[in-house]
């Protein structure tokens, strides 16, 4: 063939194709004899730079280039609940059968399952008239998603044969559409969709719902709405993946996207047997049943990793669009920034802070607006939450992928240090960390648990503020010379942050603490902490109080008390009083 | 037909440029032949159109435009496999120099490898008994791990990394099918010689694989001693099953040489002039641990690297704890103190200790000690922090329980001989006993029933009938 592309440069996993003008930027293309996957990212009229998805050693020049004509996309439809895929799509269970342990290169495998017969019931008929985002037709992805066929955006007109209920492959067809233009359309199981650009919808909605995660640091102190964006920053070790393990597993969305971006395997291996074995209370069905994992280790291709994150927000609006609301954990974005940063290296681009390239604030920002609470083309509602984990070097969060996240996301949760060599987990830092969803979300509090829950809230807080100043004080001169109520406060405090704040993650009752369950643990706290300080301004020694060892039943009291068994908290509350009354009785 | 090139184009380095080559192809190994007859080996590292970049293992010392003729081998770098090479000594770059001879190889292995697809992954949840307090009580090794130390220069961490291989249970009942991959980079003739004398006193010099990049051999060689090493562990652990624990150090001066390597090419460099992508690089050797499904083979990674003015944040050691499961962090305080091995607690870690302890691999109540030996042992460093400023004379008695339980933690659980080999039953006692000498309360990261169960209620009683 005359004017076939091929390799004239290789450096690592970018390939240079000489003096051509077959390929657009973005586009997704085949490489070398074996069909490695690549995206072309530059374009000059002497020289097309494409980044490669595979290993290239072996890779020659003279081997062709072949283009798709279509930027990098995903193909969406169902099968992909329960799967797990690498960067850019393929699953890799079907590569393991295919090519054993070790990931071979050049594996063509479809992204879906396309022999598999799913049960679809066509909820159209004949001369409806359907336009972009509608639901054509339904069948059960798993036990508890129903996966909502909808019409590709930018297709629109009337329905001209509808195939009736039973069962179908991915391909075929199952509603046939005319167009205005008088051509037809066919509605297969699946779509395709680029993953750099974000999936139309109708309106974003204010974020007004939290997204609850039975985590008591996040719930109360630190909320995040659905279709929010949260990032957890933390040096290693501190938990970051622990804490997005536990979002995962206990948070009220839908559906859960977990990508795995430049991580480890074994942690991925982790994820996928803890996710299988973890039984979901609402429904009795395991977690796998509404879960997708994407994982690109740290060891497979670079640029796959650049891609995965793409992929999983792709995904993860897919199912938004049916009107489910899910979840996205991005671990870590430091990962994909990296990424970044090593292709801008390679394309020998000028770098920018800390060898990033200038651009890395615009991809951070393009990726978390892709989160929201929206109105899907369809109607009712969906939301994307994004929680990204950071990983800053060294642990210093003034590096600039922890300080341009921070610009473009509403929820920080700084992970500590000092607090995760405590083995206190989540390593969440109460002073460090914020929430911008107060405002957006207090209704809801209101609504849901009352006005009481925001006081709460808020009491818990200044007594952690106040706590944290008067530490300055204690770690000079000791605690001794307090007065006895800033000795409270420390007592108080204490009680929170060991009592409340650190959460047991293998503990049966602790793993996740329902709303109602987190207000009555906070009254009961505080109204020690009022109660005690009524003792104290009388000029009761508060050694009194401490010896009754009430504060030391509250610090136990979230393993003690279990879930199913909320009315004891009203023992705990008489018992309070009771020892406070027999104190105050000795006293007068 | 074979070609020889004759002459380079241009010699910068460790790299060295030839024209006119074709039907060569990205990462394949040439041969270099030079006039005075020796004979070097390369790695194509880039290539734009007929003019390749060539990455020479030994050195381009003494090679002139003209005087080279270079032959393109047709295949990637390779490591010959077979089960004899259990007990072989080879350079950095996989060439035997133990005067036994050529490897006959069973098999050729691409010492890249490929990365493990993570549905194939086995979750490692096989304690590995190291008979070390700390280690085995508060980071346990678990097989199919990899746990680095990171230690400075002058530190014991050779002497521990030994104590590991000749204490560590990682064999099944019979002590069949363990090998120890043994990768030097950089490292002085006298250290490597240690490592040599020592596993031969303990008797596993047969079941060594040797890889020597001595601090004086060419460096860029070191960028192949890890990969040759792990190369050989794959097909030991995943060919013949055998469970394989590789030791490599130092991984600071892998990465120095990599640094090398990338500023010859004139790349851009990332934070401390290391390369971009030396994540990436250190990922693919890290994440070559691991078990598969359907192999009964391990393979264990104790990387050392030796922290550059014993700062953690440095690069090498960020990057490395981002990568691999956890950390043995030793202290030059407690070294300078005589302890040994000198693991400093709090910073260490095993990420994958959590689900292979406790009931069915070591003692029901092994988490609940850890976490609270840790917790208790960050509130000796407040206390300790405090009498800095205001006097020990000072504290509250609570807080002096603490000192004297920090002291007591130091000399008796940290502290052990080089030839100590503690059972886990000692250790979780030994943890109980020193935790009694708190007062109950404070212990807070344990449920009441297990702290009734092992907590001495009178400790000083205790322990002089204990002698």
């Amino acid at each position: 063939m005359e004017n076939q592309n091929v390799i004239y440069g290789i450096n690592g996993p970018v390939v240079t194709v000489l003096k051509t003008k077959a390929f657009s930027m973005m586009e997704m293309v085949y490489v070398g004899e074996q069909k490695l996957v690549g995206e072309v990212i530059t374009v000059t009229e002497d020289l097309t730079t494409i980044q490669v998805y595979e290993e290239t050693t072996g890779l020659k020049p003279g081997d062709p280039v072949v283009g798709t004509g279509s930027p990098m996309n995903v193909l969406l439809g169902p099968g992909i609940i329960r799967n797990i895929f690498d960067g850019i799509e393929r699953p890799l269970q079907a590569i393991a059968d295919e090519s054993g342990a070790f990931i071979s290169r050049g594996v063509a495998v479809s992204a879906l399952d396309t022999e598999k017969e799913w049960n679809v019931t066509i909820t159209v008929k004949v001369g409806d008239k359907l336009c972009s985002g509608q639901i054509y037709a339904t069948l059960p992805e798993t036990p508890v998603i129903e996966h909502r066929l909808i019409v590709p955006p930018k297709v629109s007109g009337k329905v001209k044969k509808v195939f009736p209920n039973g069962n179908y492959k991915l391909m075929d067809t199952v509603v046939i559409l005319e167009m205005e233009d008088g051509s037809e359309y066919h509605l297969t199981l699946c779509q395709q969709w680029p993953i750099r650009t974000p999936r139309p919808v109708k309106e974003r909605l204010a974020p007004t719902v939290p997204l609850i995660t039975g985590q008591r640091v996040i719930d109360t102190l630190f909320p995040v709405s659905k279709g929010g964006t949260a990032a957890v920053p933390g040096g290693f070790g501190t938990g970051k993946t622990m804490t997005q393990h536990q979002i995962a597993k206990w948070c009220d969305a839908d559906i859960i996207v977990y990508v795995g971006c430049g991580e480890r395997g074994n942690e991925m291996s982790q994820v996928l047997e803890e996710f299988s074995a973890l039984v979901d209370p609402k429904n009795n069905r395991p977690m796998t049943d509404r879960t997708v994992l994407i994982a690109n280790t740290s060891n497979m291709p670079v640029a796959a990793r650049e891609a995965s994150i793409y992929t999983g927000i792709t995904l993860a609006e897919y199912y938004r669009d049916m009107g489910y609301d899910v979840a996205i954990m991005a671990d870590s974005t430091s990962r994909w920034a990296e990424a970044l940063r090593e292709i801008s290296g390679r394309l020998e681009e000028m770098p920018a802070e800390e060898g990033y390239p200038a651009y890395l604030p615009s991809r951070l920002a393009e990726f978390y607006e892709r989160a929201g609470r929206v109105t899907p083309l369809c109607g009712g509602n969906g939301s994307v939450t994004i929680i990204g984990a950071v990983s800053p070097q060294g642990g210093d969060f003034s590096e600039p992928v922890t300080q341009n996240t921070k610009r473009f996301i509403r929820c920080f949760w700084a992970l500590d240090k000092s607090l995760a060599y405590a083995r206190h987990y989540p390593a969440i830092n109460w002073i460090g960390s914020y929430s911008e969803y107060f405002t957006d979300l207090d209704k809801w509090f209101a609504d849901n648990y009352g006005d009481e829950f925001i006081k709460c809230r808020n009491s818990i807080s200044s007594l952690l503020q106040e706590e944290s100043s008067l530490m300055e004080i204690v770690k000079l001169i000791g605690a001794d010379v307090l007065p006895d109520d800033q000795k409270l406060v420390i007592e108080i405090s204490k009680v929170i942050r060991v009592g409340y704040l650190q959460q047991n993650a293998f503990h049966k009752d602790d793993t996740f603490v329902s709303l109602e369950k987190q207000l009555l643990m906070m009254k009961t706290i505080l109204h020690l902490y009022e109660r005690t300080k009524h003792l104290v301004s009388a000029n009761i020694p508060i050694a009194r109080v401490l010896e009754k060892g009430l504060f030391d039943k509250l610090l136990k009291m979230k393993y003690d008390i279990p879930n199913d068994k909320l009315e004891m908290f009203d023992d705990y509350i008489k018992d309070i009083d009771q020892k406070i009354e027999e104190i105050m009785a000795v006293q007068l | 037909m074979i070609i020889d090139y004759v002459g380079v184009k241009e010699i910068n380095g460790s790299l060295i440029v030839i024209d006119g080559v074709k039907d060569a192809f990205f990462d394949e190994v040439v041969d270099i032949r030079l006039d005075d007859g020796t004979m070097r080996r390369g790695r194509i590292v880039t290539m734009e159109g007929e003019r390749v970049v060539v990455q020479v293992f030994q050195g381009t010392r003494s090679i002139s435009l003209t005087n080279t003729r270079t032959r393109l081998t047709g295949h990637p770098m390779e490591m010959p496999m077979s089960p004899e090479i259990v007990g072989r000594v080879f350079n950095g770059s996989g060439v035997p120099i133990d005067n036994l001879g050529n490897v006959f190889p069973d098999k050729k292995y691409d010492i890249n490898g490929s990365p493990i697809n993570p549905v194939s992954r086995i979750y490692p949840q096989n304690y590995i008994n190291t008979g070390i307090s700390t280690i085995d009580t508060l980071m346990t090794l678990i097989r199919g791990q990899k746990l680095p130390i990171f230690s400075g220069s002058g530190m014991t961490h050779n002497e521990l990394a030994v104590q590991i291989v000749r204490q560590a249970k990682i064999s099944d009942e019979e002590g069949q099918g363990f090998v120890v991959v043994f990768a030097a980079m950089g490292v002085k003739n006298d250290v490597a010689d240690y490592f040599r004398r020592s596993f031969e006193k303990s008797g596993v010099l047969q079941r060594v694989v040797m890889f020597l990049n001595l601090a004086n051999d060419p460096i860029i060689e070191r960028i192949l001693t890890p990969r040759c090493a792990l190369a050989v562990a794959e097909y030991l652990a995943f060919e013949l099953n055998k469970h394989v624990l590789v030791i490599m150090t130092d991984m600071t001066s892998y990465a120095e040489a990599l640094r090398e390597f990338s500023t010859s090419k004139g790349e851009i460099p990332g934070r401390k002039g290391f390369p971009g992508y030396m994540y990436s690089d250190l990922a693919s050797l890290y994440e070559r641990a691991g078990m598969v499904k359907g192999k009964t083979g391990s393979v264990t990674q104790i990387p050392i690297l030796t922290m550059p003015n014993d700062d953690i944040t440095h690069p090498i050691p960020d990057l490395t704890g981002y990568i691999t499961e956890g950390q043995i962090v030793l202290d030059r305080s407690l070294q300078a103190q005589g302890i040994y091995p000198p693991v400093s607690v709090l910073p260490s870690l095993s990420r994958l200790m959590k689900d292979g302890i406790g009931e069915g691999f070591t003692r029901k109540d092994h988490q609940s000690v850890a976490n609270q030996l840790f917790a208790s042992y960050a509130k000796v460093m407040d206390a300790r922090s405090l009498a800095s400023v205001i006097g020990e004379e000072e504290l509250s008695a609570v807080d002096k329980k603490y000192i004297q339980f920090g002291r007591l933690f130091e000399e008796r659980f940290v502290k052990q001989g080089s030839d100590d080999n503690r059972s886990i039953e000692q250790s979780l006692d030994l943890g109980w006993e020193l935790l009694s000498h708190l007062p109950k309360s404070e212990l807070d990261r344990v449920d009441d029933e297990t702290l009734n169960a092992h907590y001495i209620d009178n400790i000083e009683e205790y322990e002089s009938k204990k002698g």
